[in-house]
């Protein structure tokens, strides 16, 4: 299983994470290994505090595991430094999260436009406009965040996520804050952008439900992941 | 290029969104108060030096008791200069009724080059100002030369082989006071008719000078050239030089200015500090998230530069605008008083408010943006974690820098910028620490308390950098505050009284031994109350302890100055009351053994220390006494005053005159004439003049001051705004959430108050020890003035602050109120 692929975008090998709390040592991830292959998408449940984010958090290369390394598009993540992670991401990583995380500053488009000139896409503002007409926000492209509903949030963030067309997209809990309508939605829009894009979708969520509609479904237990049939 | 397109986009945004309101309006402040005081002090200094200029007549004075060499003049007037050439001699002048002794100044007509010439038509005429010196043929004369010798205006009068005829009464010479202790009434001529008078021959006592004036550039260059070819007899004078009353008046006026420019710039630093601050706080998501976008380290390093840079010196050059037009404001204010040419501003105010601007924005707020960089991208998923802390030593070092550079550079005098940074680094060490004790307090207290307290404590407790900083800008807030009042209420008013209504206008000299008890009744006599009568004997300087005094010895001009003329001395029991010991100790009674007291400032010049054995030659012998006292003295209180006193013991048998100060008021002055006859060697002298000129300094310097003041108001404001602002951003949760568990407003508004109004106790308590302690230092090591706690200040300073934080704190949060709690939460989210 743990093999090496071609395709594999994601890879985590023996990885672990041990934190110092208040109350002694806690393991939170134990030798943990993991595939994902391009196109692919793997939905990680688990119970809340089990280590689904801390684990998206390591396969990001946002975090530094205690033991174990981690392989992000062909690059083994511990031999570079902070700035060469940031490297790696650029416009090959892309995320949604929870809360959204736009920034509150920069209107609709302008969130967009962030990764893309990051990345220093030429045509950056075409792709940007291209990306809110996909998520249905064209119209509300002059628009801060704030001026926006959590689920047009979210499908921003989404269209921020898609516009570099990344190989992989981490999903931290997107429907989280979102009522059950509008989450089936974003779902819907994720799925669909990854076909488009052929980008791996890694989602983290404790929604059963949710997790049905990817390739392949893992739980976190204990620090140790579990493949659901 | 991708990080100026960043760059740019985040400015804009910034812009639009508020975030660097705050940040600009402190920068723009500092900038402007800098420039404001820049521009304007260069023309106020200009005008000073113009004011020093009338005193002396010129710009520069070449003075010899020899001809001057013509080179002189040619190079002058080469250089664009005017001139005016005089000789100033004694002589006898006889009218009708007998001779009298007059002291002779033959002028050009370009005299005088700086200053008023005034004189009037007849002994009743009212006095206008002349234009130029006296034409040939004419001499103008003092009253008191025509009361004695029964003339007047158009009477002859025979000065040595020829007549001149009075054309006018002289009522003022602007350099009079050059001639501080000439005794006899004085004539004023025309140079071309000094050589009919054969009164001047080459061995003829005389004094030359050459007047010099001119643009500041040209006479600064003339003053180059001439400086290394003086020889040991000629000296030459400056506006500096003018009498120490009115230089004094300059430096403390100067002072004052730099005092406020330097205020201004530490708490307008304060408010860039706590902005920046406000400014990392709330980047910190942004980054995160621009981190996992895959945005390297050092390309938000330079977009964070980029953009405080672009941002500085936008703000910069609108404080420069904003300062420019502020000093055309005060130059207005006080156009009387810049009535005559001013030079126009120059540019290099404007630079120095740039570099001021630029160097306060990077010292204060690139140690927070380098620790903005640090923050982990893991932050975007992971709220818990923030930006890690920067070493607080790398971040107050680099701000302590920054404000050092500033303050050194900006006081241009070591001593103030010493004694300000020492006051402000002392009040915020106590300020922190005294914070983070409270915050401890709190921490314990929470578990004790209940509801909206125990969370208020707790909130305390586990933000202590949160309360440090906003006590600390609160405190320094109060502190500007507080000192303006202790400078604007307390030292201005103690400068001005310096120079009471009622202050010494007349003195009189060369009173002899035997006339003055006759001179006390006859003031008496006149209601004039009995003056102190001081005994002045002249002596020079022979040695120090062993060492010979040469004026060669010295390379200061005016120890050079002083070593080679005659020192009026003068002995007494008590010191003077507004002298003030500033080393060893003044003698106990009149019986003490021979020793002397010497003013601090000629003994620094002439280098004598407490001990040291000083030698005078004193009416044909040597006198000498050690120095057990050294005095500061107020030259601006025109008292009589002595460079060197001693114990009775050593003087009283030496032969003396006396001299006295008095004032007499306007409508008294035919009392001058009446004693004068009844006393004719005494000699009075009139410094009306430069007292008005002392008084005019005085007030316009403090007008001055408190129009820059005014940007120091704003400054406290504005830091204090920020204070409360520092902590509005996380009480936004903590109120939503207590609003949704069903806390009342009132009783949330009532614990903000509670807080508020505590935080401004406690900063107005520890702002008012350090206005007093500030002020206090201030006025007896700086600006030599005594100081009087105001008890005021203590009300106003903790209980206003109590209230007045209390009510700005409650008000800027109540919006937060009044939102519902359901909004409030979401903006968060």
């Amino acid at each position: 299983m743990l093999e090496s692929s071609a395709q594999a975008v994601s890879r985590a090998i023996g990885l672990g994470k041990h934190v110092n709390g208040p109350a002694g040592g806690l393991t939170i991830l134990a030798s943990l290994s993991l595939e994902i292959e391009a196109g692919e998408a793997v939905a990680i449940l688990g119970a809340s505090g089990s280590g689904k984010s801390t684990l998206l958090g390591l396969l990001a290369g946002l975090d530094d595991p205690t033991s174990g390394e981690v392989w992000l598009c062909g690059t083994r993540v511990s031999d570079l430094d902070e700035d060469g992670r940031a490297e790696l991401r650029s416009g090959r990583v892309g995320f949604v999260f929870q809360n959204f995380q736009l920034l509150p500053t920069l209107t609709a488009r302008e969130n967009v436009l962030l990764p893309l000139e990051l990345t220093g896409a030429r045509d950056a503002a075409r792709r940007a406009d291209e990306a809110l007409e996909r998520v249905g926000l064209a119209a509300r492209a002059d628009h801060y965040p704030k001026q926006l509903s959590g689920g047009e949030q979210q499908r921003v963030a989404i269209a921020r996520a898609y516009a570099p067309r990344p190989s992989v997209l981490f999903a931290d809990e997107p429907t989280g804050n979102l009522d059950q309508a509008t989450g089936e939605h974003i779902i819907d829009l994720l799925l669909d952008l990854r076909e488009e894009a052929g980008a791996a979708l890694v989602l983290v969520t404790h929604d059963a439900q949710l997790a049905e509609r990817c390739d392949r479904r893992l739980v976190m237990n204990n620090g140790h992941l579990e493949s659901l049939a | 290029m991708k990080a100026w397109r960043i760059t740019l986009r985040l400015l804009r945004q910034d812009w639009r969104s508020g975030e660097l309101y705050l940040l600009s309006a402190a920068l723009v402040l500092t900038v402007a108060a800098i420039t404001a005081v820049g521009f304007f002090t260069d023309r106020v200094e200009a005008t000073m030096e113009r004011q020093g200029s009338a005193l002396i007549a010129a710009d520069l004075v070449l003075e010899s008791s020899h001809p001057l060499t013509q080179d002189f003049a040619q190079e002058a007037r080469a250089r664009g200069l005017d001139i005016a050439q005089l000789v100033e001699f004694r002589s006898v002048v006889v009218a009708a009724r007998g001779p009298q002794l007059v002291q002779i100044k033959a002028v050009d007509p370009s005299y005088p080059l700086r200053g008023e010439l005034r004189l009037s038509d007849g002994l009743e005429a009212p006095d206008r100002a002349a234009l130029s010196g006296p034409a040939a043929g004419e001499a103008w004369a003092e009253s008191r030369l025509l009361r004695l010798l029964a003339v007047d205006v158009g009477a002859e009068l025979g000065v040595g082989d020829t007549q001149l005829r009075i054309g006018a009464i002289l009522t003022k010479e602007p350099d009079q006071g050059r001639s501080f202790f000439n005794i006899a009434p004085r004539v004023l001529m025309n140079r071309t008719d000094l050589a009919a008078t054969k009164l001047i021959g080459p061995a003829s006592r005389a004094t030359y000078r050459l007047l010099v004036a001119g643009p500041a550039d040209a006479v600064s260059g003339f003053k180059a050239w001439v400086e290394p070819k003086l020889g040991v007899d000629v000296t030459l004078d400056d506006a500096a030089d003018a009498r120490p009353e009115f230089a004094s008046a300059i430096e403390r006026a100067s002072r004052f200015l730099h005092l406020a420019t330097l205020v201004t710039l530490l708490v307008a630093g304060a408010a860039i500090a706590l902005a920046s601050h406000r400014l990392v706080e709330r980047q910190i998501d942004a980054v995160a998230v621009m981190r996992c976008l895959g945005a390297a380290r050092h390309l938000l390093m330079q977009v964070f530069v980029l953009r405080l840079v672009v941002f500085g010196l936008l703000a910069s050059l609108l404080g420069c605008l904003l300062g420019w037009a502020g000093q055309q404001g005060l130059a207005l204010a006080l156009s009387d008083w810049f009535a005559k040419d001013l030079p126009p501003p120059s540019l290099a105010p404007a630079l120095v408010g740039m570099t001021t601007g630029m160097t306060a924005l990077l010292g204060f707020a690139v140690p927070p943006l380098f620790q903005l960089a640090q923050v982990p991208p893991l932050r975007a998923i992971r709220r818990d974690l923030g930006a890690p802390r920067a070493s607080a030593a790398v971040s107050l070092g680099a701000a302590a820098a920054a404000l050092a550079v500033l303050v050194f550079w900006q006081a241009n005098d070591a001593e103030l910028a010493w004694k300000l940074l020492a006051a402000v680094l002392g009040t915020l060490v106590t300020l922190i620490l005294t914070v983070l004790g409270l915050v401890r307090l709190a921490g314990g207290l929470a578990g004790r308390a209940r509801g909206v307290w125990r969370l208020g404590l707790a909130a305390l407790a586990r933000r202590p950098s949160t309360a440090v900083l906003q006590i600390t800008g609160l405190g320094i807030g109060i502190l500007a505050l507080l000192l303006l009042a202790v400078v604007r209420v307390d030292l201005l008013k103690s400068w001005q009284e310096t120079l009471p209504e009622g202050a010494p206008n007349y003195f009189l000299i060369n009173i002899q031994p035997q006339e003055v008890e006759p001179l006390k009744g006859f003031l008496r006599a006149s209601d004039i109350p009995a003056p102190v009568l001081y005994p002045m004997i002249r002596g020079r300087l022979l040695r120090i302890n062993a060492h010979s005094v040469e004026p060669s010895d010295y390379e200061d001009p005016r120890a050079e100055r002083l070593a080679s003329r005659e020192f009026n001395l003068s002995y007494a029991e008590d010191a003077q009351p507004d002298n003030r010991i500033v080393a060893g100790r003044w003698w106990t009674d009149a019986a003490a053994a021979p020793q002397l007291s010497v003013e601090q400032g000629i003994a620094e010049t002439l280098g004598i220390g407490l001990g040291d054995e000083l030698t005078f030659w004193v009416s044909g012998h040597e006198v000498s006494a050690p120095v057990t006292s050294l005095r500061e003295v107020q030259w601006d209180s025109f008292n009589v005053n002595f460079f060197v006193a001693s114990s009775p013991a050593l003087l009283k048998d030496e032969a003396a005159t006396y001299i006295t100060s008095f004032y007499l008021p306007p409508d008294r002055e035919p009392l001058i004439a009446e004693l004068t006859q009844r006393f004719p060697s005494v000699t009075s002298l009139d410094v009306d003049a430069i007292l008005a000129q002392v008084r005019a300094i005085i007030d316009r310097g403090v007008l001055a001051v408190e129009y820059v003041f005014l940007f120091t108001l704003v400054a406290g404001l504005l830091v204090m705004y920020a204070g409360i602002q520092a902590s509005l951003e996380q009480r936004r949760v903590e109120h939503g959430v207590l609003r949704t568990l069903g806390a009342r407003r009132r009783a949330l508004l009532g614990s903000l108050a509670v807080e508020f109004a505590g935080a401004g106790l406690l900063a107005g308590l520890l702002a008012t020890i350090f206005a007093q302690a500030t002020g206090y230092i201030l006025a007896e090591q700086l600006f030599e003035l005594e100081f009087s706690p105001n008890p005021a200040l203590w009300a106003v300073g903790v209980l206003g602050s109590a209230l007045l934080i209390g009510l700005a704190g409650t008000l800027a949060t109540y919006p937060l109120l009044i939102q519902p709690p359901l909004k409030t939460l979401r903006d968060e989210g």
